[in-house]
């Protein structure tokens, strides 16, 4: 688990660096940058400020799309809270470490019970804050001299990692169904949806699934009777 | 306070607001059957997303480049049941050699 953990963090800085670089290279200075990986510490909404900033976009405008990107944390907090069950400061405390990568790990450990569900997130989330605010430090110190982050291949890295973290969880008809379908309509969003958009919209498909299958079921139920 | 602060604040806000909103939310909604089982499938949308939208967009527009060959050379690593990090070096070493020979 702590391995698992530390494996996550590792990769995480590797996108760490390439954010501090690219926040750097977006115009935001080595401060700012380095603030937004400790305050905000959501990588999506990150590159997501960054990336509108550095586009020339507004200030208001990146962080609306950064905020709206981090909405699906509130979803991630939600389905941790009843494994979670934290109080008071330590509720306070765990919410900034609520995202992609401790969600992840949290939930596939829950399956071995509730305490390596508990062990996955708080280990993976301190260790993916520390080394991913290291990385991003470095990031943006040698911004200026690396170049393009993207000659390192780190673009690639991201969503590898997020790949590596999905597979383990297809283990039926339903989720892979639900992987493709919410790949084909992001990506399809693409093109049509302010950046960050594309991910929200995915996030539908499962609703979508579970309400029509309850509605197909309720359907069997009443044309077939109960034969017992 | 310049723009670019405000911006970091502003996200930095909603970000953390969001997070803590949802670990407050009330755990009797989550024992609905249905919320259980739409917020179980969720991250497997939301990580199949990620995947496919930072493989092939940048901004609004699809590109296809080295990153599509990193993610098929860390497909096949994980098909091949090798460790977490191997397949990430292995995606970012791909993409990094892909655009060195082309």
């Amino acid at each position: 688990m702590l391995r698992r953990s530390l494996s996550v963090g590792v990769a995480t800085a590797a996108y760490g660096l390439s954010f501090g670089a690219l926040g750097v290279a977006a115009g935001l200075d080595v401060t700012q940058t380095c603030a937004m990986s400790v305050l905000v510490f959501t990588g999506g909404s990150q590159f997501a400020l960054v990336g509108v900033l550095g586009g020339g976009g507004s200030a208001l405008s990146g962080a609306a799309s950064a905020v709206l990107l981090g909405s699906r944390n509130a979803l991630y907090g939600a389905r941790l809270a009843p494994l979670l069950r934290v109080r008071g400061a330590q509720r306070i405390a765990g919410a900034q470490l609520v995202m992609d990568e401790s969600t992840a790990v949290a939930l596939s450990a829950e399956e071995q019970g509730d305490r390596a569900g508990r062990l996955g997130f708080w280990a993976t989330g301190l260790t993916v804050f520390v080394l991913w605010n290291l990385a991003t430090l470095l990031g943006a110190l040698a911004g200026r001299s690396v170049g393009d982050p993207r000659d390192l291949g780190l673009d690639a890295a991201a969503p590898a990692a997020f790949l590596a973290l999905l597979l383990p969880r297809l283990r039926d008809r339903t989720s892979w169904s639900i992987a493709v379908a919410a790949a084909l309509v992001a990506t399809a969003a693409v093109p049509l949806v302010p950046a960050g958009v594309p991910v929200l919209v995915a996030a539908l498909v499962p609703v979508v699934v579970v309400l029509r299958r309850r509605g197909e079921d309720g359907d069997r139920r009443g044309m077939d009777g109960d034969p017992r | 306070m310049s723009a670019t602060w405000a911006a970091v604040l502003v996200t930095a806000i909603g970000c953390y607001l969001f997070k803590l909103a949802g670990l407050s939310a009330p755990l009797k909604l989550l024992e609905h059957p249905l919320v259980a089982r739409v917020s179980d499938l969720l991250p497997v949308a939301l990580l199949a997303a990620l995947a496919a939208v930072q493989t092939l967009a940048v901004g609004t527009t699809l590109v296809l480049d080295a990153r599509l060959a990193g993610v098929a050379a860390a497909l096949v690593a994980l098909l091949l049941r090798a460790p977490f990090i191997v397949v990430i070096l292995v995606a970012a070493l791909t993409a990094a050699l892909v655009r060195l020979a082309v």
